[in-house]
């Protein structure tokens, strides 16, 4: 019993960690039919920023950490944002090509911090109370899977907040649906663009910080393995669905864990076959529109 | 992306080419060729071999790989788990079954040829960029099986070449000639494999397919078959590559089934030129070379004595080539095939002209010449 | 006010994927009224429009109240002042019909008493999804989120397609009061509509302008109706 509760919270954590890189990678996919390749390297400047910031600031307190997940996000979406004026906007509709950037990007940006903060992992300091675990039920649950979901949850709420009341996320959901009656209508839905680029970016940044606390390092790979498990998410979930991404980063997460504690660790294995028969089952994912 | 595979008869000229071209290769490593600064010794001695070879092996891959982006239009990002499959497959199965090298190859290209058939079919349940994401996962999905599976595969470590069961002229750094241009002809199969598939109706099928699946539908053929014939052969033809590279290298590492393989050769192959058999090849062997010498170059005392905001960078091949490839698809769309193609194309164009504006000058002049009083 | 022509189209061309939809195509707009451009199914019309917009690629010169508007992008075009009803009206589905009027709003004091008055049924649905909306509601929610500026000119494609006739007589009011206040250039297909409403008709037949003059001339002279227009065009003409 404690197992199966511990399995259940560790995979709605891990779901939560997904969620900060699937989501962005969703919403720049609906609006933009851009495959973001670029957004790994998002993640991993924002863990590494934070973790100078932290260094800087020399205590593992709540407020350092607080400070480092700032200005992870900050860095983020800044690094984001120049990536879709700069890369992505000349390629305007070009989708493949938009793809190879990015591809060419994540490449570049990976060897890099390699060159900056070397190969080998670098163990980050956490506030104390997350290195501790809380009993649920009888599952000692590490306290790093809390702040998780809290993250991933402010994330989510103020996403859909941001597109229901603001100008910008109206645009955003007009131009999910239909992207040239949005200009039709007079409204330079580039900048739109830049602004899910930026916004895509900072939850990724925030995500790299919170996933060098979850692996306890960071490194220069970090961001390259979660970004598979956040492509399978958004196609599982259907491409360009907000709440299908949080369906399926959790549904992802708790199987992976499931697998991986009572089948003998094929948890990313596990994965691709619920890939595979999602696939087979409904093409276009959970909650996505056939096209 | 550029389209160009439906290149009209120009008669024996290519063949030609072709014949000198391969039968120079296959003379080089009894040649003293030297290009300082390219290959990293004479062309007879193991060093320039084993580069020579594997630029092969990789210039076969990219020719595989454009049969998918270039004939077909599939983006995919798994192709390396079919170059992994023949590396890894000849590997276990000379380790494990005890088999014979040949039996061994036909074990691990048939083993690979499955695969491609079972994730090829789901992956096209989706087009466009989700099957580039389908195909990524099922790559990936492959990578953590060697990785994991260290009893079969040796994990990290890598799987070492069991030579009991390869003949003795292709086993060790003393027959890097043999190994040479055993890679040669597979080289050369795997070229004319995708010379068939582009000339072929299968490969027609698959271009119309990629320009408008509706054409292809009315005149009453199954479009999703074509390309999985093509997605397949293309596998195949990876296998028979990652073959090559386990009895080069002497083994496989995880490496051969990961996505940053897949994606090294899609470098090559949007370097080289999408659409073009020459350009991926010659996509291929100048990121080879460009990789080895970039490395060198990385760890030489000229870039040590650089300040470290120079060095830094300049000490990452990876990240020259990540931004010479960003370069390379926004500034130069065609490659270096499409450049060299659209150049030579405006030259002939332009001859053209001047030969018909030189005819419409001379009979205006002779013309001229009768009406004249 | 001068007569000058609001809109005028010089040898437009226009393809989608690389195929040649709209061919040399020339006429003008004139700054009252409803001017007409009619032609058979698949003749490019639509295209045409999307062309003026830049919705698809063109060559020529397209001039909007005096100023060149050919090598802008849509989104400028549309903020000089060129309104657009797109066919199949085109409504944001899963936005509210709140959220569709007021991302269409460009102008500090947007005309909501107009566009209450003139489609009274949308006032009490203000807050519902766009997409469970009737196809009439839907082509007023289109037709309002174009009125609620003040435009120089309003593009409306085929505003009655697929309405049923009361909702087609609805329609036809509102783009009568629409059109004293701004010219309209509207594509149609019920030849009773377009009688009742058009001064102006511009007629295409394969990518080309074939006719223009008066639309009641036109449409009087019935070999030509049948010839450019089609026996099948009509349909829902019967119907007023
Ligand atoms: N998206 C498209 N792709 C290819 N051809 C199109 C597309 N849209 C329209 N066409 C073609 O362009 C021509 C003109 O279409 P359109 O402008 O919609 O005509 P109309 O509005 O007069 O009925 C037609 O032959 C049609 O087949
Ligand atoms: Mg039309």
């Amino acid at each position: 019993m404690s197992t199966l509760v511990l399995v259940l919270i560790t995979g709605a954590g891990l779901g939560a960690l997904y969620f900060l890189v699937a989501s962005g990678l969703s919403l720049i996919y609906g609006l933009m039919h851009v495959l973001n390749f670029a957004h790994g390297a998002f993640l991993t400047l924002g863990a590494f920023i934070g973790w100078e910031v932290a260094r800087r600031l020399d205590t593992a307190t709540w407020s350092t950490f607080f400070v480092s997940i700032l200005v992870g996000g900050a860095v983020g979406a800044a690094f984001a944002a120049l990536t879709e004026l700069a890369l992505i906007r000349p390629l305007y509709e070009r989708h493949i090509e938009q793809v190879l950037v990015t591809v060419g990007l994540a490449f570049a940006a990976v060897a890099l911090y390699q060159g900056i903060w070397g190969s080998d992992p670098i163990y980050i300091d956490s506030p104390p109370w997350m290195l501790q675990t809380t009993d649920v039920l009888g599952a000692l649950v590490p306290n790093t899977y809390w702040v998780l979901m809290l993250a991933a949850t402010a994330l989510l709420a103020s996403l859909v907040i941001f597109l229901r009341f603001t100008r910008y996320g109206t645009i955003i959901r007009a131009g999910v649906e239909n992207r040239w009656m949005v200009t039709a209508l007079g409204i330079d839905v580039r900048r739109a663009f830049t602004v899910v680029f930026a916004i895509g970016g900072s939850a990724a940044g925030v995500g790299g910080v919170l996933a060098g606390h979850y692996t306890g390092y960071v490194s220069a790979y970090l961001g390259s393995s979660l970004l598979i498990f956040a492509f399978i998410i958004t196609v599982i979930g259907g491409l360009g669905s907000l709440t299908g991404a949080a369906i399926a980063s959790v549904l992802v997460a708790v199987l992976q864990q499931f697998a991986n504690y009572y089948l003998g660790g094929t948890g990313d294995i596990i994965v691709v076959v619920l890939l595979a028969v999602v696939l087979l089952a409904r093409p276009a994912g959970l909650l996505g529109r056939a096209s | 992306m550029t389209d160009t595979a439906s290149t009209p008869r120009r008669g024996y000229g290519p063949l030609i080419l072709g014949v000198v071209l391969i039968t120079l290769m296959a003379v080089l490593p009894l040649l003293n060729v030297s290009i300082p600064g390219i290959l990293p010794s004479a062309t007879y001695e193991p060093g320039a071999l084993a580069l020579l070879s594997l630029a092969m092996v990789f210039a076969a891959l990219a020719l595989s790989y454009n049969m998918l982006l270039g004939t077909s239009g599939m983006l995919s990002f798994g192709h390396a788990l079919y170059f992994g499959a023949g590396a890894y497959g000849l590997g276990i199965a000379l380790k494990y079954f005890g088999v014979p090298l040949w039996p061994g190859v036909v074990i691990a290209l048939v083993g690979g040829l499955v695969i491609a058939l079972i994730t090829g079919a789901v992956s096209m349940r989706v087009g466009g960029i989700p099957f580039a994401m389908v195909t990524l996962a099922f790559a990936e999905a492959g990578s953590v099986l060697v990785r994991r599976n260290s009893a079969v595969t040796g994990g990290e470590e890598g799987l070492s070449l069991n030579s009991a069961g390869v003949p003795d002229f292709l086993v060790g750094v003393v027959n890097s000639k043999n190994l040479y241009w055993f890679t040669l002809a597979i080289f050369v199969v795997i070229y004319l494999m995708s010379l068939w598939v582009d000339t072929s109706r299968l490969g027609r099928l698959a271009r119309a397919v990629s320009e408008n699946e509706l054409r292809v539908r009315v005149l009453g053929l199954e479009p999703a078959r074509a390309k999985l014939v093509v997605f397949v052969i293309a596998a195949g033809c990876a296998g028979l590559a990652g073959v090559a590279y386990m009895l080069l290298q002497s083994g496989a590492v995880p490496r051969a089934v990961s996505a940053d393989l897949t994606i090294t050769v899609l470098v090559m192959v949007v370097l080289g030129g999408v659409g073009y058999r020459w350009g991926a090849i010659v996509g291929g062997v100048v990121y080879t070379v460009l990789d080895q010498r970039l490395t060198v170059l990385a760890g030489s005392d000229a870039i040590a004595s650089l300040p470290s905001l120079v060095r830094v960078p300049l000490s990452e091949p990876l990240f020259l080539l990540g931004s010479l490839f960003i370069v390379v698809v926004i500034f130069v769309p065609g490659g270096i095939a499409g450049t060299v193609d659209g150049w030579w194309a405006r030259r002939r164009r332009q001859r053209r002209r001047d030969a018909i504006a030189t005819l419409e000058r001379a009979e205006g002049a002779s013309e001229s010449k009768e009406v004249g009083p | 006010m001068s007569n000058e022509p609001v809109l005028t189209v010089e040898a437009l061309h226009a393809s989608i994927a690389g195929q040649q939809v709209v061919e040399d195509v020339s006429f003008s707009v004139p700054p009252t009224g409803i001017t007409a451009l009619l032609g058979r199914n698949g003749v490019g019309k639509t295209s045409t429009l999307r062309a003026i917009l830049g919705l698809i690629s063109r060559t020529g010169a397209i001039t909007l109240a005096g100023e060149r508007i050919d090598g802008m992008r849509t989104h400028r075009i549309v903020q000089r002042g060129l309104g657009y009803v797109p066919e199949d009206r085109e409504v944001f589905s899963k936005l509210t019909v709140a959220e569709n009027l007021t991302l269409a709003v460009r102008q500090k004091s947007p005309r909501y008493e107009l566009v209450d008055s003139l489609f009274p049924d949308l006032v009490a649905r203000r807050s519902q999804a766009a997409g469970t909306l009737s196809g009439g509601q839907q082509q007023m929610v289109s037709l309002a989120r174009a009125l609620l500026n003040d435009n120089t000119i309003l593009l409306v494609d085929e505003p009655t397609k697929g309405l049923a006739p009361k909702l087609v007589a609805d329609v036809t009011v509102a783009l009568e009061e629409a059109s004293h206040l701004v010219p309209i250039l509207l594509v149609e297909q019920n030849l009773e509509v377009v009688k009742k409403l058009a001064g102006g008709a511009i007629v295409l037949s394969g990518g080309r302008v074939v006719h223009t003059g008066v639309a009641t001339e036109i449409l009087a002279d019935e070999a030509l109706t049948h010839r450019l227009l089609g026996v099948g065009s009509a349909t829902g003409g019967a119907a007023i």
